[in-house]
């Protein structure tokens, strides 16, 4: 029933793209998520302006519209290719630029309720011994949120895992197109196929939702 | 807290500067970036009011591509919700029984499909329609995205009830208890209406995810909803595909903005009779730590004061 698995599917290739996928995207999201928190609690309108306006519409933006508009719009309409030399780099790395977009406004929306959880007191002392806004948030106030947000960031990272199959829609070599691949031409083994890749996906997501949410229990600022 | 308020002083005379400096400078990169998009568009030809116009100018855009195309991606998320809510509901509660026979099944549905990807469950649905059904194939995209919605949908549905019932102070079940009410009557005529009402935003909020999801159906399955259309209007109008999907962008947006709006409506009435001691009293609209640290904070000030 399983002797698929033999055959010649790169199927832990295809896995390795998704995890590649994953973090690169991770990396990047926790970046710009931080930059567009920063700027939506910052002192300058234009920039607060700027970042909400950017989290609403992206955040109601289907990240499958975003993914296809890199390839198909900054892609072969614009002959943007990111750096990238051959077609397999050129997608992953559109891939990963959807995926940074998206999610970096989940990512925001995390810290920003981190944020909040901040004591006012610890701000205003901050202020107090003369710290400019830059300093009050990145060595007192960040550090302080992003330790009460790792549960949050936590589901965030295990829906970004899942989101990297929306790749599938501009062709990159991950899980999801494995799979459509493997259902259309191993159609007598439909069930063991899916159980697979299902499989596959519940190794990926439970264990970082577990650690990660003994983490976030372990470095919380108990207050 | 407002955000900005706790974080700087009210500017002085030298912030003020400071903060006019970087809002030309960031005003600069934003007017680079947006001269820098303009002019690789208008490079590949992909300014000329013929790419555009057509959105304005021909209402058959609208008629032939962009309002069917929304009908399918609206019909299939109206299809999807209507499933997936009872689904959900009876999951959730299963979740909550007495009975480990039906307690430990539930919990194994809901964690399964939760932890996988939508597109698989809709790849996997729409094999399984080709082998095991005679549903015919224009109409075999549609069962599958749905079926995959629904599988995906229910399960996030079940959590959300299950967690708003937890959330309802226990004295609700002892009260009901008290006046001799049985379980399936403490579920239905107590429990269940006042979770319902606190998570009326929560569930309406994922409408938005289903909508947004829709559009998996059209990349990979052929499902002829809003995103699909971008190839026949690119193929027709002569390749405007920036315009093609930023118009389309701007419709989910719409529809999806209206449903946060809405959702972000009911959560204030909700906490609005809450606050008036009616309906859910101590509920808490969603069970985030952030949240329960913002309110446990709110506390300790209130304490302080």
């Amino acid at each position: 029933m399983f002797d698929f698995l033999h055959s010649d599917y790169d199927l832990l290739g295809a896995f390795q793209v998704t995890v590649r996928l994953t973090l690169c995207s991770a990396a990047g999201s926790l970046l710009w998520g931080t930059l567009l928190a920063g700027m939506r609690v910052g002192p300058v309108p234009l920039m607060r302006g700027f970042a909400t306006a950017y989290v609403n519409i992206v955040r109601n933006t289907p990240l499958t519209l975003l993914v296809v508009a890199c390839s198909l719009g900054l892609n072969q309409t614009l002959q943007i290719t990111l750096g990238g030399r051959d077609f397999a780099q050129i997608g992953f790395r559109l891939a990963v630029l959807g995926l940074v977009a998206y999610t970096g406004t989940f990512v925001c929306e995390a810290v920003r309720s981190g944020i909040n959880t901040v004591p006012v007191g610890q701000a205003e002392a901050a202020r107090a011994l003369g710290f400019g806004f830059f300093q009050v948030l990145v060595l007192v106030v960040l550090p302080q949120a992003f330790r009460s947000v790792v549960a949050p960031l936590a589901s965030v990272l295990i829906a970004l895992t899942k989101n990297t199959t929306v790749a599938a829609a501009i062709s990159v070599a991950e899980a999801a197109a494995l799979m459509k691949e493997m259902v259309e031409n191993e159609s007598d083994a439909l069930f063991a196929v899916f159980a697979v890749f299902a499989f596959g996906f519940v190794v990926l997501t439970l264990p970082v939702g577990l650690l990660l949410g003994w983490v976030g229990r372990r470095v919380a600022v108990k207050r | 807290m407002s955000g900005g308020s706790v974080l700087y002083d009210t500017p002085g005379v030298r912030a003020r500067r400071r903060n006019l400096l970087y809002t030309v400078v960031f005003l600069a990169a934003l007017a680079l970036t947006a001269w820098w998009v303009l002019a690789a568009m208008a490079d590949k030809r992909q300014l000329t009011a013929a790419k555009w116009s057509p959105f304005v100018t021909d209402s058959q855009v609208w008629t032939t591509y962009l309002l069917p195309g929304l009908g399918g991606t609206l019909l299939a998320a109206a299809l999807a919700i209507v499933v997936a809510l009872p689904v959900g509901a009876l999951l959730g509660l299963g979740r909550l029984s007495d009975h480990a026979w039906v307690r430990v099944p539930a919990g194994v549905v809901v964690e399964f499909f939760r932890a996988i990807p939508v597109l698989l469950l809709m790849v996997f649905a729409a094999q399984l329609y080709v082998e095991f059904s005679d549903v015919p194939s224009d109409a075999r995209p549609l069962y599958a995205v749905v079926t995959g919605l629904v599988l995906y949908n229910a399960s996030v549905m079940a959590e959300i009830v299950r967690a708003g019932i937890l959330s309802l102070p226990r004295g609700q079940t002892d009260a009901a208890k008290a006046v001799g009410m049985r379980k399936g009557r403490i579920m239905t005529a107590v429990l269940l209406p006042q979770a319902v009402t606190a998570m009326l935003p929560v569930l309406v909020s994922q409408l938005v995810v289903i909508v947004k999801d829709t559009a998996l159906g059209g990349a990979v399955l052929a499902l002829s909803e809003l995103l699909a259309q971008s190839r026949t209007i690119t193929a027709n109008y002569g390749a405007n595909t920036i315009a093609t999907f930023t118009v389309i962008a701007v419709l989910y947006i719409i529809i999806n903005s209206c449903l946060a709006g809405f959702a972000g409506w009911l959560e204030r009435r909700s906490r609005g009779t809450r606050r008036s001691g009616a309906v859910v009293p101590g509920a808490r609209s969603a069970p985030d730590l952030g949240a329960v640290r913002a309110a446990r904070t709110a506390k300790d000030e209130r304490r302080d004061a």
